[in-house]
């Protein structure tokens, strides 16, 4: 900006160079006024981006990493683990006398830490029974003499010791890093054979992501199905009475996502205002009323119902856009009401649909709050099974491992967004 | 269908005239009655969500504010309302003022990876809030902000500042360049210039990105429900528990206070945009 | 497992004696407390359980000390706050009101402190010690108990469909024929997948035995499938009585005093049935990681809150049993209603005629295992 200053009466100085006022080649100056102009953009953004990497990505770079993250074996039992190493897994014989030793001397400052329970929960998840097994040999371990040989006591204490299987998952999940968390949340597991899928009955994350999916697109189809209507009735109506309507869209767009979800719940019950309603029309009776709660089908009717207006928001922006002389023209050369509308209008609004489906399918598969309270167990999305391993199964690295899917999917989407939107051109109300 | 129809129109055209309008009145109906409906229910003087006989049949002893008292005097109800009205505009302040330092640096003409920037900047508002919620909850108790004031205020602001940044930008984009050119060369300092000359311009921005931050805070419950301890309980959370567990009819009467306060704020929004508009010379407002 | 004689004894008590009600001995709020903070944040479940401890325990204890009391309704995720509390050594709770199983799950982890019951704890009136007045219930170092209680069936009186049926044994919950409609249950194995075992023809004490077998939980999940779709499943202890309330289902599991309030104090037309009903218990620990002003009033209430008389009020607002074998004496009428208190209690000899022996130590073995079939199971 400082260029601004620049007259130009005297910039050419005898050896033809441009020069600024101060002498200096004006190609210099340039380049220092616009080193200076970038300085000042980047010192107005830095504040903000140092804000947000700070307190968002770092948090969350933070919590992805646990989904690979993997000490707790090293650090619980790490004589056992340095000299499980030498033992190979495939000889079909169990470790030798030195690493029971060592798993015992290890158990005895874990167990009077009290951190060998956590330790079988989490081989627990690669093998079922290893909670169970360390509980009980920390409950006996500190009985148990100090002299061998431990192979025996340990396997008196529980057999599961005499297990090869048992020592080989130890084994396989002793490295720092383990992509084992990774593998549950697709439904394998790492075995002596390479990865395998689970068996049938132990699968959830596959099918979770799918119906996540699966609702999330139904969502957004719904939404279009809605709202598409909504923005071409509002594109052409006069100004006046399309910002009155604008209001009924933009009334649910700032109420609270709890008071609608709130709403919602009223409304579907069995004994809700709905179902009372159709009882009252004798359309069904007292004993059929619907279910449309924790479902499904609650879901997606709330659902819907909450992202409607981030689809009828851009569909209306680029259908406003859109001339009514297209139309006209393709009606005064013969074209049906449908044709017309279908071969003209509707292909140009497909900007504007790409823009809504894609907002509202983002934000649809991360949903949590809505689903929690209208879903169900039908009618839940992945995001409530990270929430789930969180708070209540304590299996923080299998919850790191599905968000890392889930914020590789969005951001899939994001992409594609961008590319056709630009983020730049994103507009609210 | 923006004028009427001509009187040549078929009796198929004129049906689907009316039918497409019937259409989208279920729709706008759809959209609206949710909210509507839990405003009646609010005043139900029995401790039930759907109406009662005597409310259909207008019997004033069917009606009561018992609810709303219940809201105005239960100590859980009223701590909730506290800490939502002194977090929000703390988390909209901090939102509101990086973002529009930022908003104008990005607005330069020459930003180094500006886009890289941007989608480091709009991210919060992407990324799917279990994901920031969990990741939050560990980094802040490492820090020792989980279950503080200052955590939530920090992971709030985080969340608003992306509507802070598209507001203002979008102002930004149909601001004249000129006009600061015009006034750095009649004098103006930088900082005079920025609170003389573009402050006032890009004001409606400011204000609308900050009242999306405002209620981004305001409305948010997933990370408070992980980064928060029971002091700062707000009143999405309360809500939350009480749709989960005890889901009093309270509610609805805290969820009509939240309707009201939402239709302020799109009032004074739509205000501000007419504003916008006539200042930038797009409406003849 | 004794549990289920003490706990017979605890009840008999209870039923001889006349309500007593001495004014209310206040020494130990009133003791001294050096170095202590004048802040104590209590995490507890909320609604009328929560409430109860209000009345019974900090309002007291706040208006002799005068010390402020901060409410957290955490429990159900207190593991897993404690867990990253303690990783990130900022622990924020003081006193932590959890349900055995957990207080086992934290003590094992090293994440709740040991609690010495000699001196930490008020002897009975009588001078028996704590531990001897708590007997088993105090399952290990950590956990000091405050109440029994039960998780049985309640279900709605009014059901056309039921012609007249009444549903009095657990078996019935499966009984979609005679007893048609929804039922909710806990969205958890526990309790589940035994009373489906028992129903599946299991003796009582084979229970746990045909439990431990793959064939076993395959069987029991086999038996809940009959009923899945016709399952709402709950996570928080008020959601049966307001299901059952609102009619959206017709029976539903939970705890014993939610559905006291919701009978006696709500006046629903809602019954209870005793069948099988789980015993459990709830009570304080103290998390691992306080400093020490914190961690001196932490035990300074501790000690007042877990006394014979306070145990004993508690039961006036609350139909569960207090933990304490000399505070059953105490159990008079409910503080507002005048409702004699000990026929509403689990332990009472009328409902306990069958109960089911909830097994801590099998459950903390096996929970992991379990709960990832039953989380699957549910899903698909």
């Amino acid at each position: 900006m400082s260029s601004a200053t620049d007259t130009p009466t005297d910039a050419i100085a005898g050896d033809g160079i441009v020069r600024a006022a101060d002498g200096t080649p004006l190609k210099r100056s340039l380049a220092r006024a616009l080193r200076r102009e970038k300085l000042r953009s980047f010192l107005l953004i830095a504040p903000l981006l140092a804000f947000v990497v700070i307190s968002f990505l770092l948090p969350i770079a933070d919590m992805l990493f646990r989904s690979v993250e993997n000490n707790i074996v090293r650090d619980t039992i790490p004589e056992t683990v340095q000299t499980l190493a030498s033992w190979d897994a495939d000889s079909g014989e169990l470790p030798d006398e030195r690493v029971f030793a060592a798993l015992y001397r290890d158990l005895q400052i874990a167990v009077e830490k009290r951190i060998h329970t956590r330790l079988g929960s989490r081989l627990n998840y690669e093998k079922s029974g290893m909670s169970g097994l360390f509980r009980k040999t920390g409950r006996e371990v500190r009985r148990l003499e100090a002299e061998g040989p431990f192979r025996e006591r340990f396997i008196e204490i529980d057999e599961d010791w005499a297990d090869i299987e048992v020592w080989a998952v130890i084994k396989r999940y002793s490295p720092p890093y383990t992509p084992g968390y990774f593998l549950n949340a697709v439904d394998a597991e790492l075995t002596a054979e390479g990865v395998e899928m689970k068996p049938e009955n132990e699968r959830i994350y596959l099918t979770l992501f799918w119906r996540t999916l699966v609702m999330s697109l139904m969502i957004t189809l719904s939404c279009l199905l809605l709202g598409y209507p909504i923005g071409y009735l509002l594109s052409h109506l006069p100004a006046r009475s399309a910002n009155l309507l604008m209001i009924l869209v933009l009334l649910p767009f700032w109420t609270s996502l709890l008071v609608r979800t709130s709403a919602w719940k009223v409304l579907l019950q069995q004994q809700g205002v709905i179902n009372d309603f159709l009882v009252w029309i004798n359309l069904i009776d007292d004993a059929g009323r619907l279910v449309m709660i924790n479902n499904q089908t609650g879901t997606i009717i709330a659902m819907t119902h909450i992202l409607l207006p981030f689809m009828i928001l851009p569909l209306y922006s680029v259908m406003q856009t859109i001339s009514p002389s297209y139309v006209r023209a393709a009606k005064s050369l013969g074209a049906s009401d449908w044709t017309a509308f279908w071969r003209v209008y509707f292909p140009q609004t497909v900007p504007g649909i790409g823009a809504g489906a894609i907002l509202v399918f983002i934000l649809a598969i991360g949903y949590y709050i809505t689903p929690e309270l209208v879903g169900g167990t039908s009618g839940i999305f992945i995001s409530n099974r990270i929430a789930y391993h969180i708070s209540t199964s304590l299996n923080w690295g299998l919850a790191a491992a599905l968000g890392t899917i889930l914020l590789l999917l969005v951001m899939a989407l994001f992409y594609v967004y961008d590319r056709i939107v630009g983020i730049d051109n994103v507009k609210l109300g | 269908m923006s004028s009427p129809l001509p009187p040549y129109a078929s009796t198929l055209q004129l049906t689907w005239f009316y039918a497409f309008r019937v259409i989208c009145g279920l729709i706008f109906f759809f959209l609206i009655f949710p909210i509507l409906v839990i405003v009646p229910l609010s005043f139900n003087a029995e401790n039930f969500f759907t109406f009662t006989p005597g409310m259909l049949r207008l019997d004033p002893d069917a009606y009561s504010f018992k609810h709303y008292v219940d809201f105005f005097t239960n100590p859980d109800w009223q701590q909730a309302l506290y800490n939502s009205v002194t977090i929000a505009p703390a988390a909209t302040i901090l939102a509101t003022v990086l973002g529009t330092l930022a908003a104008i640096g990005l607005s330069q003409a020459h930003v180094p990876y500006k886009s890289a920037i941007m989608a480091i900047l709009i991210s919060p508002m992407i990324v799917p809030l279990i994901i920031s919620a969990a990741g939050m909850y560990f980094f802040y108790s490492r820090l020792g902000l989980q279950g503080t004031y200052i955590g939530v205020v920090l992971a709030h602001a985080a969340l608003g500042t992306p509507f802070v940044i598209i507001t203002v930008t979008a102002t930004l984009v149909g601001f004249y360049r000129s006009l600061v050119r015009a006034a750095a060369s009649m004098g103006a300092d930088p900082v005079t210039t920025f609170f003389k000359v573009q402050m006032p311009l890009i004001m409606p921005g400011v204000i609308s990105g900050a009242l999306f931050a405002f209620i981004t805070s305001f409305d948010e419950v997933v990370v408070v429900l992980f980064l928060g301890s029971a002091s700062q309980k707000t009143l999405p959370w309360q809500m939350f528990i009480g749709l989960r567990e005890q889901i009093s009819p309270t509610i609805l009467a805290v969820a009509s206070v939240m309707v009201a306060l939402s239709i302020a704020l799109l009032f004074t929004l739509e205000m501000l945009r007419r504003r916008s508009e006539r200042l930038r010379g797009l409406s003849p407002g | 497992m004794k549990l289920k004689s003490i706990l017979m004894a605890t009840a008999a008590a209870g039923v001889l004696a006349l309500p007593a009600f001495a004014e209310g001995d206040m020494s130990l709020a009133e003791a001294p407390c050096e170095n202590c903070a004048d802040e104590l944040t209590v995490v507890s479940w909320g609604g009328a359980y929560q409430n109860s401890q209000i009345k019974a325990y900090s309002e007291p204890y706040a208006e002799a000390t005068g010390v402020t009391f901060v409410w957290d309704e955490s429990s159900a995720e207190a593991v897993a706050k404690l867990r990253a509390m303690s990783e990130a050594g900022n622990v924020t709770w003081d006193v932590v009101d959890v349900v055995a199983s957990d207080a086992i799950r934290l003590c094992d982890e090293g994440l709740a402190i040991e609690i010495d019951g000699a001196t930490e704890l008020a002897p009975a009136p009588d001078g028996t010690s704590a531990d001897d007045d708590f007997g088993v219930l105090r399952v290990n170092d950590c956990f000091v108990p405050q109440i029994v209680y039960s998780t049985t069936f309640g279900y709605r009186t009014d059901v056309a469909e039921w012609n007249g049926a009444v549903p009095d044994d657990i078996c019935d919950i499966f009984d979609l024929e005679t007893f048609p409609g929804k039922r909710s249950l806990q969205r958890r194995p526990i309790d589940n997948m035994e009373w489906a075992t028992y129903c599946n023809g299991t003796p009582k004490d084979e229970i746990y035995d045909v439990l431990s077998t793959d064939e076993g939980i395959a069987a029991a999940l086999a038996k809940l499938d009959t009923i899945k779709d016709q399952v709402v499943w709950w996570t928080a202890g008020a959601e049966t009585p307001q299901l059952l309330a609102d009619g959206e289902v017709v029976m539903g599991s939970t705890f014993n005093g939610r559905l006291f309030s919701a009978i006696a104090e709500q006046d629903q037309p809602i019954a209870m049935m005793w069948d099988m009903q789980s015993f459990d218990l709830d009570g304080w620990i103290i998390p691992e990681g306080l400093d020490e002003a914190r961690l001196n009033r932490a035990k300074h209430f501790l000690k007042f809150a877990t006394d014979t008389q306070r145990l004993a009020d508690q039961a006036k607002y609350i139909s569960y049993g207090p933990a304490r074998a000399s505070s059953a004496p105490l159990v008079g009428t409910h503080a507002e209603l005048g409702i004699d208190m000990a026929p509403h209690m689990p332990t009472d000899p009328a409902n306990a005629a069958n109960v089911h022996n909830y097994d801590y130590t099998w459950w903390a073995d096996n929970r992991d295992d379990i709960d990832a079939k039953f989380q699957a199971w549910l899903v698909q």
